[in-house]
């Protein structure tokens, strides 16, 4: 694997890690979002208003994306072959850290009561 | 005997990579556990495309009641929930088989009938949690547009 090579062992032992990590956070999540009285925007910001949640929220979001990084390098390397490799490559690292960014400021706010 | 000349080359010619490339399925007849592999990567690349939609309904519900009500109302159309009803039967899909996965890590099940028996019972419960979520949730009456 191009990118992967030197580095493989790592990638299967965190593939590993952020499904395990994955297993209770969805759990959460998923118990979460089908106790929400109703998808409204008071029950959503009361729940996230909460430290504890947005916490567990946050660590959810930054595990899903953890895995989904080493996932989606996996397709990559498996599917998108020559020059359009490190493009991709990076491409999916930037997409992901993006996200991970935003779910943070999106939560940092909510918890600072934005927009007020 | 004159092999047939093969639609598509084995390997794509441009690949950087010496590395074998994986895996060939023009060349194998599908089974089962052939499906289920492919389902996990598929319902693994769907799970990563629900990512983007997490993020915007959060940002939306960091953005103020107006905002999140534009995007609710995005969430609430029917190609919307017709994709977060697969997101949610691939949330399954991809738990369970991971499972299994987890399980061949550890060395068991390795053996080809285990191997069929259990991607047999990870269809079954994945299914089950799947029509259990809809219909003990109020996922089932949302993803319907009721009240």
């Amino acid at each position: 694997m191009s990118a992967a090579r030197g580095h493989a062992t790592r990638h299967w032992r965190n593939q590993r890690l952020s499904a395990l990590t994955l297993l209770p956070l969805g759990g959460w999540f998923l118990w979460s979002l089908l106790a929400l009285p109703d998808p409204g925007y008071d029950s959503v910001r009361g729940w996230l208003a909460a430290p504890a949640q947005s916490a567990l929220m946050l660590l959810f979001a930054w595990c899903a994306l953890w895995h989904s990084a080493l996932g989606v390098q996996v397709i990559l390397e498996d599917y998108v072959g020559g020059a359009w490799y490190g493009a991709a490559r990076w491409s999916s690292r930037l997409a992901h850290l993006g996200a991970a960014l935003a779910v943070a400021w999106a939560l940092a706010a909510m918890l600072r009561g934005a927009p007020a | 005997m004159q092999a047939p000349a093969p639609a598509r080359a084995p390997a794509a010619p441009d690949r950087a990579s010496p590395s074998p490339l994986s895996p060939h399925l023009q060349v194998y007849r599908l089974a089962l556990t052939t499906v289920l592999s492919g389902l996990h990567r598929i319902g693994g690349m769907l799970l990563t495309a629900a990512i983007p939609l997490l993020v915007a309904w959060l940002v939306a519900a960091a953005s103020g009641a107006e905002v999140y009500a534009r995007a609710a109302a995005v969430f609430g159309s029917w190609p919307l929930r017709i994709l977060l009803a697969g997101i949610l039967a691939a949330w399954w899909y991809h738990l369970f088989n991971g499972l299994r996965h987890l399980a061949w890590d550890a060395g068991a099940g390795f053996e080809l009938r285990q191997a069929r028996a259990s991607g047999i019972a990870v269809v079954l419960l994945a299914a089950a949690a799947f029509g259990a979520t809809l219909v003990l949730t109020p996922a089932w009456r949302w993803l319907l547009g009721a009240p």
